[in-house]
């Protein structure tokens, strides 16, 4: 071997060693949904473009994952470099000075891109603290030939008064169609999700501006009272222990005339390959109440943040950069399709004919996000910002303790009256026992 | 006199047993069926039992997207390491409590038990900041100690259960002829408390392969088991069932195996000294 060869050798192992030394590993810790799992499918371009960062993932499922990077981040663990969290968390996480915040992304990043409501959710005193990935709101999703059958036609803008002539309508119970179907689990992301955003519709609030729990209103008696009318008389058997994924199933068999629930689930209910009735889906705004025109929607999104306890932090930040581009909604569309992007956080993707095109459900979910008020969304003014659920770290607990009352509610163990008294006196308690008002 | 058996309680008996069995049993053997049906099939109502496409998508699709073999060493580290560890440390302490108990033993035997009464959680930010802070956060050292603590009470439990069955003339005897207490352990007790030692061994191997709160808490990448994985495929969003399945039939599958090799072993250690 001659010497130059050698030299030549030893100098691309020393590249090669250096290189290796400098690789970071960062440790990103995510829910199991689609678009997720898609992501990971799609890491070599993010290799590619950064080949001194590895990235090893943690797929959890949503209640275990919370649990976990709230463990981490509340003890300064570092375990992670990127967190997966939601529009509860971020504020409530960024007050603890426990985020990072995502100040320069890169030239070509386009912060003012995000759509503003979504936006507004992760932004602590002018700062953003967390990069949205997949937004959703919620709205109507009911079955066009069974509304045809019942002789109704689908408002611009309809009105609980409406939900339930429909409801009654398009019930056949003979044939195991039932008129609507709702979230009816307990747990503050379950059914309260949906009755929260249904309340504000109705005008009414979780608080008063004292931090008085107002279940004892006028506003919470109709919501709860419409609630459960629709549900025990057109809504399918079991109702209250359906979630998200029974409904979805439900739907999808053609057993619910009607569901309001996430926007996520039009790309289901729509996808011929898991639905039955995907050329008979409808979309219409979340109801109002008669003459009101708040729509109560909620505002959900899943959010890659940087604990502040992470020792990469430059690493991770160019990992949420690209994973939250305009570049990766590109590359997604390049390889899984258009109709398959992460929806609801970008404003470029909903000026994208081709997109609006792709998914019939596009304009609906815009609608839907932009007309999510989480900054004040009740009609009556309230000391806490939050669609479907109130931005305190108490919220989960009493969300979760309110939550099973109503469902015992629907399950037919208490009335409406006996719920929301015991919904009032445990929120009472719990506010008091965290010291509000602060 | 013996006591006749008639037929007629036989045919009861036995159709009891069978009903509880499969009553038992069928969770398992759902789970098995759905993994093998396509996400439309495993939420279809009503619900299809054996007649629909049979597919394997789901195993290569779980095995496409998780490390399999990463969390099932983890596994197999975690569960061995932390049972071994807990026989070393509760035979001697077994041992001590059933041959020469003093007056307090009861009340030791008690307390320790007793550690087993507190919901996990309670501990779980002190662990943490300890694991932290030594540096143990995700490995697989840290876990078997979890682990080892996690079960020690029952491992103790049950070897002083299965001594206290041994007649202590039989050590004495092997005092007598010289033994000091290190060979009159491995020897003398150790052999004659092989089916307690070895059930023992088999239940908490499955103990800790089950274990689903610290493997989840205490790891992220590196170290998780097969909790982790099985976590993984649960979704609060979206169809799961089958893909969820394939990933549980997988993670049960080795202790499964195990279980049937070593049936006998269990029921005859778990049944060890009930009926002289």
């Amino acid at each position: 071997m001659s010497s130059k060869l050698r030299g030549l050798l030893g100098a691309c192992s020393l590249v090669a060693l250096g290189a290796a030394a400098h690789a970071e590993t960062i440790t990103v810790a995510t829910v199991n949904n689609g678009d997720m799992i898609r992501m990971q499918g799609l890491m070599a371009d993010f290799n590619e473009k950064h080949p001194d960062i590895q990235v090893e993932w943690v797929t959890l499922e949503e209640n275990v994952l919370r649990q976990r990077v709230t463990t981490d981040i509340a003890t300064n663990g570092g375990q992670y470099d990127v967190l997966t969290i939601g529009n509860y968390e971020v504020p409530i996480w960024a007050a603890q000075n426990w985020l990072l915040p995502l100040e320069d992304m890169g030239a070509d990043y386009k912060p003012e891109d995000f759509l503003a409501p979504v936006a507004a959710g992760l932004t602590v005193d002018g700062k953003l603290y967390a990069a949205p990935f997949y937004a959703e709101s919620s709205m109507l999703m009911y079955r066009t030939d069974l509304l045809e059958k019942a002789g109704l036609t689908m408002p611009e803008n309809p009105d609980w008064d409406f939900i339930t002539e429909a409801a009654e309508k398009m019930t056949d119970k003979g044939a195991e169609i039932y008129g609507i179907c709702l979230r009816g689990k307990a747990g503050w992301g379950e059914n309260m999700a949906f009755l929260t955003s249904m309340a504000n519709s109705e005008g009414a609030r979780w608080f008063d501006t004292d931090w008085k729990p107002q279940f004892d209103s006028p506003e919470w008696k109709t919501t709860l009272d419409t609630y459960l009318n629709l549900m025990t008389n057109y809504g399918p058997p079991g109702a209250s222990s359906n979630g998200f994924n029974e409904n979805l199933a439900l739907f999808q068999t053609g057993k619910c005339g009607m569901w309001i629930d996430a926007t996520v689930a039009a790309s289901f209910v729509s996808n011929p390959n898991e639905s039955t009735v995907a050329e008979h889906v409808g979309y219409a705004p979340s109801p109002v109440r008669a003459g009101g025109d708040n729509h109560g929607n909620w505002l959900w999104s899943w959010n890659l943040a940087i604990p502040a306890s992470s020792q990469k932090q430059d690493a991770a930040k160019a990992f949420v950069a690209w994973a939250t581009s305009q570049e990766y909604t590109a590359l997604v569309a390049e390889h899984e399709g258009i109709a398959n992007v992460p929806p609801g956080t970008r404003t470029s993707l909903y000026e994208n004919q081709e997109y609006l095109t792709a998914a019939p459900f596009a304009a609906q979910t815009l609608a839907a996000i932009e007309a999510a008020d989480t900054q004040s969304p009740s009609d009556q003014e309230v000391p806490y910002t939050g669609g479907q659920f109130v931005s305190i770290p108490e919220f989960q607990a009493i969300g979760t303790a309110v939550g099973q009352v109503f469902s015992a509610a629907l399950a037919g163990t208490s009335d409406a009256d006996q719920a929301l008294a015991a919904a009032q006196a445990l929120t009472t308690r719990e506010m008091s026992r965290a010291g509000y008002p602060k | 006199m013996a006591r006749t058996v008639t037929t007629q309680r036989k045919v009861i008996v036995t159709a009891i047993a069978w009903t509880i069995a499969i009553a038992i049993f069928f969770p398992i053997l759902w789970t098995f069926l759905t993994s093998f049906k396509t996400e439309a099939d495993a939420i279809a109502t009503p619900p299809k039992f054996l007649f629909f496409d049979w597919t394997t998508e789901n195993y290569t699709t779980v095995q496409g997207r998780s490390n399999y073999f990463l969390h099932f060493w983890n596994s197999v580290i975690i569960s061995v390491g932390s049972t071994v560890a807990a026989l070393i440390i509760a035979i001697p302490a077994a041992w001590s409590m059933a041959f020469v108990p003093g007056k307090r033993t009861k009340d030791i035997l008690m307390w320790m038990l007793s550690t087993k009464m507190m919901p996990a959680v309670g501990v779980l930010v002190p662990i943490y900041l300890l694991f932290r802070d030594t540096g143990l956060l995700d490995t697989r050292i840290g876990l078997v100690i979890v682990l080892t603590l996690m079960n020690l009470p029952i491992v103790v439990w049950m070897l002083y259960t299965y001594f206290k069955e041994i007649p202590g003339e039989i050590l004495e005897a092997a005092r007598m002829d010289g033994a000091n207490l290190t060979r009159e352990i491995i020897y003398v007790l150790t052999p004659m408390a092989v089916p307690g030692i070895a059930s023992t061994l088999l239940l908490n191997i499955i103990l800790a392969w089950n274990e689903a709160f610290w493997t989840l808490n205490l790891t992220a990448s590196k170290s998780a088991p097969l909790t982790q994985f099985i976590a993984s495929y649960s979704s609060p969003e979206g169809l799961f069932y089958a893909k969820l399945s394939a990933a549980s039939m997988m993670a049960i599958a080795p202790i499964i195996v195990l279980g049937w090799f070593s049936q006998k072993q269990l029921v005859r250690g778990l049944t060890f000294g009930a009926v002289k």
